[in-house]
């Protein structure tokens, strides 16, 4: 199909979906007039229910967190996906690669650069891990938290070199730390299973002032392991990716 | 049944104000969208789509939601951009 | 401004199409995928939004303050974070078809198969 006979096909099927939009959208209610009895129960029933003020993320890890474990299989299987689709040719092509980096000359980091990396990489880290164990309270959780630690790490690349990095986070800690992440968030549920209630409901002792950070049984839990695991899973990505690059970076120091 | 008193706490500054703002941040999405898409050369398309994950939070968070602004910020210029960028070091560097 | 959300989304969409099927590198479809998939949170949130309403986190507000609908802001909030990694696997391909047919063109990489 030429690109020509393909800007058509676009063209009619974007005109059809357009008009079923159009159709669709005449009998929707305006933007800002929200009927939806859903939202207004879960306002009512969660604070009692759960003793977090954080409603997000009980509707994340408490009412709708079945949901939210398929998720995270998501982004474990992301992970591995990368890890496998980077490795099978490694062999071959990395000598390749050697060729190519002789006649490149890599600019060096500059020190304001690195200052600034490494100045950060404390408070980031910090930050990523009171987002992680604040679920329950304020607009946090453990998927920000985790994506803010895996910031942390990758600033050490960016202030350093990529050998420093590598030995910052070793593929089998990283590895291991992912499926602990993961298998943490299954092991919940089940502890749910074995105290006679649901899976993944919350069995533990609520705190009393709603909104403290023990408060809500599970939730926090829930939100600790996602956090580690979804930190774990950016730097295995982020891993896979720089090493691909490091064959051309050896050629230039 | 937990009976419930709705009171009144609305969302800070008046409405006509809220509004417009939303409509400009709507307006400056859609400019953004078209902007990412008909940059051809990839290396300027990811700085160009950091900032459009920058303008998205801003809209997440004049629509009362804080906790994506925080993810798209995070993700969409941290992640992403970092994502495409080794992607691109390792593409071209076979093509020069 | 009643469906002005709508049809950004709309437009928004038609633009991460268009950009994907006029495409000539591979990352650049990739790129445009991400548009295509942030005029879904566009919309979850847009459904969701309530005028009178505030953020739903009880810490500082009374207990029957009108919020806008959390449900939507927990599913979107997910999708963030989780579309990244699936983009990232979307670049390891993009990765190794560079490395086996040494092209990025998706042009050029559809005539290879036939």
């Amino acid at each position: 199909m030429t690109p020509l006979v393909r800007r058509r096909v676009f063209t009619v099927g974007i005109a059809g979906l357009l008009a079923f939009y159009g159709w669709g959208l005449s009998g929707l209610p305006a933007f800002g007039d929200y009927r939806g009895p859903y939202g207004f129960l879960v306002d009512a029933l969660a604070i009692h229910q759960t003793h977090a003020t954080g409603i997000v993320s009980a509707v994340n890890f408490f009412y709708r967190g079945f949901d939210t474990l398929g998720e995270e299989f998501i982004l474990f299987i992301a992970a591995t996906g990368v890890a496998t689709v980077l490795r099978e040719l490694r062999g071959e092509h990395d000598r390749e690669e050697n060729d190519l980096a002789e006649g490149r000359a890599a600019t060096l980091t500059s020190d304001a650069v690195r200052m600034s990396a490494l100045v950060f990489v404390g408070p980031v880290l910090v930050m990523g891990w009171f987002l992680t164990t604040h679920a329950q309270t304020d607009p946090s959780g453990g998927f920000q938290g985790g994506v803010v630690m895996a910031t942390a790490v990758i600033l050490v690349y960016l202030g350093g070199q990529f050998l420093v990095f590598e030995r910052l986070s070793p593929i089998d800690v990283a590895d291991a730390a992912e499926a602990v992440g993961a298998g943490g968030f299954v092991l919940v549920g089940l502890g749910a299973l074995m105290a006679g209630a649901a899976y993944l409901a919350d069995f533990l002792p609520l705190g009393s002032p709603a909104g403290a950070v023990d408060a809500s049984g599970t939730i926090a839990l829930i939100s600790f392991f996602v956090g580690v695991e979804v930190a774990m899973a950016f730097v295995l990505i982020a891993n896979e990716l720089l090493e691909q690059t490091i064959v051309v970076r050896k050629g230039s120091r | 049944m937990i009976l419930l008193v709705h009171t009144a706490v609305r969302p800070p500054g008046p409405t006509w104000a809220v509004n417009a703002l939303q409509v400009t941040l709507l307006v400056l999405v859609a400019a953004g969208a078209a902007a990412v898409v008909t940059m051809r050369d990839p290396v300027r398309q990811a700085v160009i789509l950091s900032l459009y994950g920058v303008v998205l939070a801003v809209l997440f968070f004049s629509v009362q939601a804080p906790d994506v602004a925080l993810s798209e910020i995070t993700v969409g210029t941290v992640a992403l951009p970092l994502l495409i960028l080794l992607t691109l070091a390792k593409v071209r560097g076979g093509q020069d | 401004m009643s469906v002005l959300p709508f049809i950004v989304v709309a437009w928004i969409v038609g633009a991460g199409l268009y950009g994907i099927i006029t495409s000539r590198h591979l990352v650049h479809q990739i790129i445009s995928l991400i548009v295509l998939q942030s005029s879904t949170y566009v919309l979850l949130l847009a459904v969701g939004f309530h005028v009178n309403g505030v953020a739903p986190y009880f810490s500082d507000i009374p207990r029957g303050t009108r919020t806008v609908d959390p449900v939507v802001q927990a599913l979107a909030l997910t999708d963030v974070v989780v579309e990244a990694a699936v983009t990232a696997l979307l670049l390891a391909f993009a990765i190794q078809a560079h490395k086996r047919f040494g092209s990025v063109d998706p042009e050029e990489l559809r005539q290879l198969r036939g």
